[in-house]
């Protein structure tokens, strides 16, 4: 099942580039719903380029081909009670590592740990001239040239496709449980800050719309320690992280347009009609909501963050728009890594 | 060419409209404390220091230099190891020191703004009163400025655990080649479009400058405790270091010294580090205190039962400054030794450590030169430090040979060629070990998009494709030879 198709893919871009035809990436097939709609006509899969290529427990890396499905990597490195710390949603069973890193995606453990982008130490690459590039290694630190690693993820494909990409992995925690507490909103949020700011081991947070959940994570006496420090009622429903991360939570059946809101943590409560999940410390807000997105995306804005249309029938616009110099500044680097505009134009924003 | 000179020289007057008097320095004698960074080997007096005092006048003199062609150097604390704030003798050198404000620190979002003149140390001692503090440290901390570290993307002892300084800033203010300011990042956790602020950290002053940091702050750990162990062999301490890992404990540092830095940092500090030892490892460990009692313990037993021939742990945080201070004063002690050193920073795979640390030793023999070995053993990043004299001929040149072939080696066994020092001037020929053409290439064009006249910090990270094919060198590189369509003699 294993394969190495990089030949393959680096043909169909070099043929795309000569016909001037845009090519839409998709691995899984389970993230079509965020970004924008394309109608690209055109596909470049990179589901059968997949393998984990090394992965050194005791160094702490995986490398693995971008087809690679999450679910297999997961799989591997909880053998050796090991992790990919940023905790990535899945959103479907075929998800794989390379959709994972184009769409930067992370789960609870995030404000803790770091995002995805945190965690990628090298890539490999085809750029819009066809040519099979490498950046980045497979060292934790390394500052050689420009990090054009970390540059791609979070493009949605749009400056590249990924072959391979290089992982710092972690251990998992000996003992986890979760604790939670009846409160409101605004209590919630101002208490998952207090929390942040002291030294406690604290691996997730949320808000559900009834209360707040706190995960505890570390060695067994760490966990027992913070649990009495924080009180509260023991989470019993084993899967409450996984089905936060994956939105099969309750609160995510719902039919209205869901807003992906990042805002500075200790934001207070957004004055916007529709109903909240907060996560994230408060740093991540999901809302649904029928209110216009001019007036979501200015509430966001307000408070020094930004709003993405994550959920929604129509997607002409799902990113904020960016003030005109950095958008410029986006042209610019779209043009010096695919100058013939192969690879999922309009996926990001209208122009690139 | 004539133009070019003409432009450089009528531009002093010109950066005097903008700027007060005391803040434009021309004469021999101002400039010259200017003429290098950290990297003394390298020297060059610029044309001219401006010191700004606000966002307005970077942006001002960044207009002005644009728009008469002329290039800038930008500086900060001048610490940088790798001559990355070497000026050149037809620019500006742009120093960041006189903004050196902290602006605001955000409590409820753990957070604070400064200006990029800012010493990294200053952040953390301002968050102190609350609990909280900025995690990357590098050694150079009580002087090195933010700027500086985001051009870097500075690390430190803690960033196994804690992350470099591209995992703890959030937004950057950064005015650009034609003096255009932009936001990277937010106050938020990430931000709408591409992850500029991650490109533009570690880009070494040749995408922008930075006029503004926003860095994230992390509560202090309720409690912190070193451990020492000594060994034989280094390939015990580093088999250690795997198991440590291996066994689900991140600690918040692991540094390791062979014998000639423990030597040398006794000699120099007399903290009771065993001077027979070949190796010795530091190890602390961090959180609640409940979790570094468990974490103690079991590293303990782990040092004891892979070889170790003493372990001491700190039984308080005097104790534990003690031991630290013979690994932090490492630099300066291994300093004594000889008139000068040459100091490295490539990354390996921690595997490969008694293998490269064995070649080293070969390598040390054939160019007659010694090595000091400091490795911040949990992150892979190695510092030997060459000892020569750069009185005695040839030396300089026999230094940097060894060094450049102490990278080979690092790319060799599938590391890096700088963890956290920068290429800036000093490392452009083991680019071309590293990347290809078409990598470089890719590079060149990040650098189009950012700086299309190549007017900031031009000669510096990126080497061009002529100097690597002119370098010939051979280098296997991924087992190929490199730029295989261009004719050798």
């Amino acid at each position: 099942m294993n394969a190495d198709q990089t030949d393959a893919l680096i043909n169909t871009v070099r043929a795309a580039i000569a016909a001037r035809r845009a090519l839409r990436i998709i691995g899984g097939n389970t993230k079509a719903f965020l970004g924008r709609a394309t109608g690209i006509a055109d596909t470049l899969s990179t589901a059968g380029h997949r393998g984990i290529i090394n992965y050194e427990p005791q160094e702490l890396v995986i490398t693995a081909r971008a087809g690679t499905p999450v679910l297999e990597i997961e799989t591997a490195l909880a053998q050796h009670g090991q992790m990919l710390a940023f905790e990535p949603p899945h959103y479907g069973d075929h998800a794989t590592l390379g959709g994972t890193i184009a769409c930067n995606l992370s789960g609870p453990r995030r404000p803790y740990a770091g995002a995805a982008r945190d965690f990628v130490l090298g890539v490999e690459i085809i750029n819009g001239h066809g040519d099979r590039l490498r950046f980045g290694g497979q060292v934790m630190k390394n500052v050689a040239g420009y990090d054009v690693a970390r540059l791609m993820t979070g493009a949605y494909g749009t400056l590249g496709v990924l072959l391979n990409v290089t992982l710092k992995v972690l251990p998992r925690a000996v003992a986890s449980l979760t604790v939670h507490h009846e409160t409101s909103l605004t209590a919630a949020i101002e208490q998952m800050n207090i929390w942040a700011g002291q030294p406690l081991p604290i691996t997730a947070t949320a808000f559900d719309g009834a209360g707040l959940s706190t995960r505890l994570e570390g060695t067994e006496t760490a966990v027992r320690a913070a649990r009495l420090k924080l009180g509260g009622e023991l989470e019993t429903r084993e899967d409450y992280w996984l089905s936060v991360r994956e939105h099969t939570h309750g609160f995510f059946h719902d039919t209205r347009p869901l807003w992906r809101l990042a805002l500075p943590p200790a934001s207070a409560p957004l004055a916007l009609n529709g109903k909240y999940f907060v996560e994230w410390n408060g740093a991540l807000r999901w809302l649904y909501s029928d209110t216009t997105a001019e007036q979501v995306r200015a509430a966001a804005l307000q408070h020094g963050g930004h709003a993405t249309l994550l959920r929604a029938q129509q997607r002409n616009e799902a990113f904020h728009p960016l003030p005109a110099p950095l958008a410029q500044l986006h042209r610019k680097v779209k043009a010096a890594f695919d100058p013939h505009a192969i690879f999922n134009p309009g996926r990001l924003y209208a122009e690139f | 060419m004539t133009t070019h000179s003409a432009q450089t020289t009528t531009i002093i007057p010109k950066l005097r409209d903008l700027l007060p008097a005391h803040a434009v320095l021309a004469t021999n004698e101002e400039l010259r404390p200017y003429e290098c960074d950290g990297l003394s080997a390298y020297r060059q007096v610029p044309l001219v220091v401006v010191l700004p005092e606000n966002v307005e006048q970077v942006q001002a003199v960044v207009r002005l230099c644009y728009r008469h062609g002329v290039p800038i150097v930008a500086r900060g604390a001048g610490t940088g190891l790798s001559g990355g704030a070497l000026p050149l003798a037809n620019g500006v050198l742009l120093s960041l020191a006189k903004l050196n404000r902290i602006i605001e620190i955000d409590l409820h979002n753990r957070s604070a703004r400064v200006e990029p003149g800012v010493r990294n140390l200053a952040i953390s001692q301002a968050a102190a009163p609350h609990g909280l503090y900025y995690a990357p440290d590098p050694s150079s901390q009580i002087a090195c400025s933010i700027g500086g570290n985001v051009a870097e993307n500075s690390g430190g002892v803690h960033c196994l655990k804690y992350g470099l300084t591209v995992h703890n800033i959030l937004k950057l203010k950064v005015v650009l080649a034609d003096g255009e300011i932009v936001t990277l990042g937010s106050d938020a956790c990430d931000s709408a479009g591409y992850d500029l602020l991650a490109l533009f950290t570690g880009s070494e002053g040749l995408l922008g400058i930075v006029v503004e940091v926003t860095v994230r702050l992390l509560p202090k750990p309720e409690r912190t405790q070193v451990l020492l162990a000594a060994y034989a062999s280094v390939a015990a301490a580093g088999q250690t270091v795997s198991t440590i890992i291996g066994a689900g404990i991140i600690p918040a540092g692991l540094e390791m010294m062979d014998q000639l830095a423990i030597r040398a940092a006794e000699d120099f500090v007399h903290v009771g580090y065993p001077t027979d030892a070949a190796a010795i490892l530091l190890c602390e460990v961090d959180g609640t205190n409940e979790e570094v009692s468990e974490h103690v313990a079991t590293i303990r037993n782990i040092m004891l039962a892979q070889g170790a021939t003493t372990v001491r742990t700190a039984i308080d945080d005097q104790e534990s400054a003690l031991l630290w201070k013979g690994r932090k004063a490492a630099f300066p002690a291994v300093g004594r030794l000889a008139p000068d050193y040459y100091c490295m920073d490539g990354t390996i795979p921690r595997r490969c450590l008694p293998q490269v640390l064995d070649e080293i030793e070969h390598l040390s023999k054939e160019y007659d030169l010694r090595v000091a070995n400091v490795f911040h053993a949990g992150d892979g990043n190695l510092h030997p430090l060459i000892l020569y004299d750069a009185n005695r001929s040839g030396e300089l040149h026999r230094a940097e040979q060894f060094g450049a072939r102490i990278l080979e080696l690092c790319v060799r066994v599938g590391g890096t060629i700088t963890g956290e020092h920068g290429v800036g001037i000093e490392k452009l020929d083991a680019m071309c070990v590293m990347f290809q053409p078409t990598e470089l290439t890719q590079f060149f064009s990040v650098k189009n998009a950012f700086d299309p006249h190549g007017l900031l910090n031009p000669g510096k990270a990126i080497p061009s494709l002529h100097r690597c094919a002119e370098l010939g060198a051979m280098h296997v590189h991924r087992g190929q030879v490199p730029f295989p369509d261009i004719e050798r003699f």
